[in-house]
């Protein structure tokens, strides 16, 4: 089976040959079109540096990626990103900040300038789904925590990307703001169906939105188990709490642990 | 919705209004006060006028030699003006190719460090043998000495760019120079702005140091020949125009740079001078 991406034994090594640090390691991984995947494991596991190979950001080290069936050499502008922190301009509205990649990707860049009042409704229609209707005009540091989040997420769907990454987009929020955007988050998937890998190392987080959870060990990261998750969609935040999340996260935290025990003495 | 980030001036408004006039008529304060104390200075101790002239006596030259003060003042604003400009253009245009290339950055800084090294006044003796006597010199030093900051904070800016915010560009695609004009230029604003407000009095050192050496015009060039004719007060009062020629300057780039970049000001003053939601 050939998937939407594509990982065939990627490895990356940081600094020298053969003295540098090893973060990933020989990972294998599929993902098909349109599947919501998540990837967990120990902090320091390599999980981000599997989310800049991917995006082409960095080049591999060993091994072969694929993104719809086209070998990845450099960044594909069929991409969104959202990090942990918003990374918001803080020179520029929210809606002037959603923009941004419409700025740049092709072909929205030729056609912006022509259609920018159908362009600026479409970032408000985004806005008004992630419930940031009436905060196009503010500026981010005029936003919460939350709210900075939220329209991160927008500026990485604004363009429309098949392929959406996020690397611990909910990580310094509190708890019930976190819940609030999984639901967001799960809204907008349903909406337009990307293809989805999200980084967490919060594993209710991971059983909750995903049709898949990996398990990455710890550095250097390999993909060390793996669980689909069957509940139906739309999920209600209620299913965290229902036996079969529950089990799936204690099932996790297992591999997890199981895998840390193991190399342990690497530190 | 309850997560907006409401400013929480709003409340101590009275208070707020009585400093806000205070710290408007303070710098008054403090230059009235500074010339009362001078006037009582040299009157209680009786100094001679052509080593200390009072206050009084400056102005009073100031107002007899207006005309030719005036006529003086306004070619070391030409030229520091001129100067300065091109430092601007200058200063943006390097600092934006050493701020986003670390190869031209370590090719050209040390280069760059020593030339700002050398004083400026030592150059002056060598441009009035190519440009002659005049205007030009007092443009080219005006320009020399004020590019260095501009160029430096901008090259800062640029290279202090988060790497995250280059990553959500990159990964769409985005060239070199996208990165830099939609995220390194705009971040090195606020930089830019503050060593404008540096640049400008640098630039009027600059041309009133050339005009001292080798000038027939400017303030630099009326203060010479007052201080050689003993019209201390006359020397006196130039420095004065100077000073005022110099915080009229500041305002202007201040005030452009709290037009330009209010959103990087926003903690100095409460959110103040943001700009408005």
């Amino acid at each position: 089976m050939k998937g939407f991406v594509d990982l065939d034994r990627v490895s990356l090594r940081y600094g020298g040959e053969d003295d540098g640090t090893l973060a990933l390691h020989e990972a294998t991984l599929k993902v098909a079109l349109g599947e919501f995947v998540a990837v967990v494991g120990p902090s320091g596991c390599g999980k981000s540096t599997l989310m800049k190979v991917v995006t082409g950001l960095w080049p591999p080290t060993a091994g072969s990626i694929a993104v719809s069936g086209r070998e990845v050499t450099g960044p594909l502008s069929i991409v969104g990103m959202a990090f942990q922190n918003p990374t918001l301009l803080p020179w520029r509205t929210t809606l002037a900040n959603i923009m941004l990649p419409l700025e740049i990707v092709r072909p929205h860049c030729t056609r912006l300038r022509r259609e920018r009042a159908s362009y600026e409704a479409k970032v408000r229609d985004l806005l008004a789904l992630v419930g940031l209707k009436g905060f196009e005009d503010h500026f981010p540091w005029q936003l919460s925590g939350g709210m900075q989040q939220r329209a991160s997420l927008c500026r990485a769907l604004i363009h429309d990307p098949s392929l959406l990454m996020l690397d611990e987009p909910f990580a310094s929020l509190d708890m019930f703001t976190r819940e609030e955007l999984w639901m967001a988050l799960q809204d907008l998937w349903l909406a337009r169906q990307p293809t989805v890998i999200l980084v967490t190392h919060d594993l209710r987080e991971a059983a909750f939105l995903a049709d898949r959870v990996l398990v990455m060990s710890a550095r250097p990261g390999r993909i060390v188990a793996e669980r689909t998750v069957d509940l139906p969609r739309p999920r209600a935040l209620e299913v965290t709490y229902e036996p079969y999340s529950v089990a799936l996260v204690h099932e996790l935290r297992e591999h997890i642990s199981a895998s840390r025990t193991q190399t342990a003495c690497k530190g | 919705m309850s997560e907006t980030v409401e400013t929480p001036v709003r409340r101590g408004k009275p208070p707020l209004i009585r400093r806000k006039t205070l710290r408007r008529i303070l710098p008054w304060i403090v230059i009235v006060t500074f010339f009362a104390l001078w006037e009582i200075f040299v009157r209680l101790f009786e100094i001679e006028q052509f080593v200390l002239p009072a206050p009084s006596a400056i102005f009073a030259a100031g107002w007899q030699w207006r005309w030719p003060i005036l006529d003086n003042s306004w070619q070391t604003f030409m030229t520091t003006a001129i100067g300065f400009l091109i430092a601007v253009a200058f200063g943006l245009l390097a600092g934006l190719a050493i701020g986003s290339s670390s190869l031209i950055y370590d090719g050209f800084y040390p280069a760059l460090i020593g030339f700002n090294s050398i004083p400026k006044v030592a150059i002056i003796p060598i441009l009035v043998i190519w440009f002659g006597i005049g205007t030009v010199p007092a443009i080219i030093t005006a320009f020399l000495i004020s590019f260095f900051p501009i160029l430096v904070n901008v090259a800062t800016g640029i290279a202090t760019m988060e790497p995250e915010l280059q990553d959500v560009l990159r990964a769409l695609g985005a060239r070199r120079w996208q990165v830099i004009m939609k995220v390194g230029l705009p971040r090195s604003m606020p930089y830019f702005f503050a060593s404008l407000k540096v640049a400008i009095t640098f630039a009027f050192v600059g041309s009133i140091v050339a005009e001292t050496v080798a000038a027939n015009k400017g303030i630099g060039h009326l203060m010479l020949v007052a201080s050689s004719r003993f019209e201390v007060p006359l020397a006196f009062a130039g420095l004065l125009v100077t000073s005022v020629m110099g915080i009229g300057m500041y305002a202007v780039a201040a005030a452009i740079e709290q037009r330009m970049t209010g959103w990087a000001m926003r903690g100095a003053d409460g959110g103040m001078n943001a700009p408005p939601a």
